[in-house]
């Protein structure tokens, strides 16, 4: 079955021929209803293994503490049985979004087949690894048959930047705080849908996670599954190479005022009282909770605040700062699953506030609740006051 | 019934219903109730609609890479659009379909238009799509 639709889906993306790959990542196992079940158990039964190392996605439960999520028992049952089938498959229990931090990390030119939209922007413009926007079922049918059709975003000549963004009206200061990022990608995504994008003007040692955090964001406004940053990611050291030499095909420079409303989009609010807090989607690295640890010492939030995370990430941080500091300020820490994909939020809703640009786009819709988006350190300020507390100075 | 549109034939089969152009692209995650068929993303400009036996325009695919799960469960609880049309193809709705036919599932046509005669379609009228890939209406 699963070579099947491999074959299918490569007529259908007009793909001469199958490539090997090196590894999978899996976003199949978040239950979103019992078809999905029913497929991977149809594989475990057809007894389906993964050729390719393969990791798992989140999925609707946080195994390490059931008790955090309010699922009903068909819901809690039937995630659970999805998880298990992928496990089944041979698929490694890494429960989370952001493989990549992780140890699963694809070298520079290497085919692999991953789904997760962020995880896609990542492995390919940070990495320089290859895979496209594979969606739920084709990522583990390429994992089970070790191929994907070699087409999109696998080939080099759609790998070339046809736009061309140009920052430099932007201020440094505003390029050197992580809170920019979410918002250029949400921009990014709604301006160039498709598109492959280069970005000039960025500063060289932006670090991963606000990487991170750019393609998690341009991924969900759009359908970026790759952006080149000059000077900064893998197959652009300049302008000229990701743009293949070519001209562009379009080049649109950002402005202060695009930029701020693009920030004001991402809230469906903007003031006044919240009713919880959460952070890490994608899934928090070591390095964002060493800055959350800086950030809240002596403070005590007054509203529940939510940080997600991979099961590997919270086990590396209880062996080295532990976790009883952050617990004991208030902080919630969310493993295998997140709080937009799961009922975890309190029930009674209200407004969520949240540095992630991925949380901002989904919690409406997701969880009901309206949301407010701010830094790391408005999030921090504002749960400890339990109402939007946010610094102006950057936006200009 | 006058005007035809032929697009490339993604999955075959038959289908009529009102056709519903969406206004904008779409993340069937976190934008389509699987359960009702109701856009559920307060930010899209079509939030409230049901897709829901209608010929379904999508202009442009974007988010997540789940929405081929969201379009599986459409189909099986019997809330999915009648067709679908497509002004690009990132193999990931079709995916739902093509797996919604292995499991057996009801299905339904897929076809891909270029995005300039897709927003041409008269959005409302009653069409239909046929199995070699035309839309009249």
């Amino acid at each position: 079955m699963a070579l099947r639709i491999v074959i299918e889906m490569a007529r259908l993306m007009e793909a001469r021929q199958l490539i090997p790959i090196a590894s999978a990542h899996i976003d199949g196992c978040l239950y979103h209803g019992d078809g999905g079940v029913e497929f991977a158990e149809r594989l475990v039964t057809l007894k389906g293994r993964v050729a390719v190392p393969t990791t798992l996605n989140v999925g609707a439960l946080d195994l390490l503490a059931p008790h955090r999520v309010r699922s009903d028992p068909h819901h809690a049952a039937m995630s659970r049985r999805l998880m298990s089938a992928y496990v089944e498959l041979g698929c490694q229990p890494t429960w989370t979004c952001a493989p990549y931090q992780v140890g699963h990390r694809p070298s520079l030119g290497q085919h692999v087949a991953w789904g997760e939209s962020n995880a896609v922007a990542f492995a390919n413009s940070v990495l320089g690894a290859r895979t496209n926007r594979y969606g739920d079922f084709f990522d583990i049918c390429c994992a089970l048959a070790g191929r994907a059709p070699l087409a999109g975003l696998h080939l080099d000549a759609n790998r070339r930047a046809t736009v061309l963004v140009d920052t430099s009206a932007i201020t440094p200061q505003l390029k050197q705080s992580a809170v920019f990022y979410p918002v250029l990608g949400t921009w990014l995504g709604a301006t160039c849908g498709g598109d492959v994008a280069v970005i000039d003007g960025l500063p060289p040692d932006i670090p991963e996670d606000w990487l991170k955090a750019l393609g998690a964001a341009a991924s969900s406004s759009g359908a970026v599954g790759l952006f080149h940053v000059a000077g900064v990611t893998p197959e652009a050291p300049d302008v000229s190479t990701a743009l293949g030499g070519q001209v562009p095909l379009r080049t649109v420079s950002l402005t202060p005022e695009i930029v701020r409303a693009t920030r004001d989009r991402l809230s469906t609010t903007q003031g006044g009282r919240i009713d919880a807090v959460a952070v890490g989607s994608p899934h928090f690295s070591l390095e964002e909770f060493a800055q959350l640890e800086r950030m809240s010492r002596g403070k005590r939030f007054s509203v529940p605040f939510y940080v997600c995370t991979g099961r590997q990430t919270l086990e590396r941080l209880e062996s080295t700062t532990g976790t009883a500091d952050l617990v004991q300020r208030g902080i919630e820490i969310v493993v295998d699953t997140c709080v937009v994909v799961t009922p975890i939020l309190p029930p009674s809703g209200g407004v969520l506030m949240t540095s992630s640009g991925k949380f901002a786009h989904y919690t409406p819709a997701n969880t009901g609740y309206e949301v407010v988006y701010g830094s790391l350190e408005d999030c921090v300020a504002s749960a400890e006051a339990g109402r939007v507390i946010r610094d102006e100075s950057l936006w200009g | 019934m006058g005007s035809d549109l032929v697009g490339r034939v993604l999955i075959p089969g038959r289908a009529a219903g009102p056709l519903l152009l969406l206004d904008a692209p779409i993340s069937f995650w976190g934008g389509v109730d699987p359960h009702t068929g109701v856009i559920s993303d307060p930010r899209h400009p079509n939030h409230g609609v049901a897709i829901s036996g209608t010929v379904l325009a999508v202009p442009a695919p974007i988010g997540s890479s789940s929405s081929s799960a969201i379009m599986l469960e459409l189909l099986r609880n019997g809330t999915a659009p009648a067709g679908l049309l497509l002004g690009h193809n990132d193999g990931i709705l079709v995916l739902g379909v093509i797996v919604a036919r292995e499991l057996g599932y009801p299905t339904i046509p897929v076809l891909e238009l270029a995005p300039s005669a897709l927003a041409q379609l008269p959005s409302g009228r009653s069409v239909s799509v046929t199995e070699g890939g035309s839309v009249c209406y």
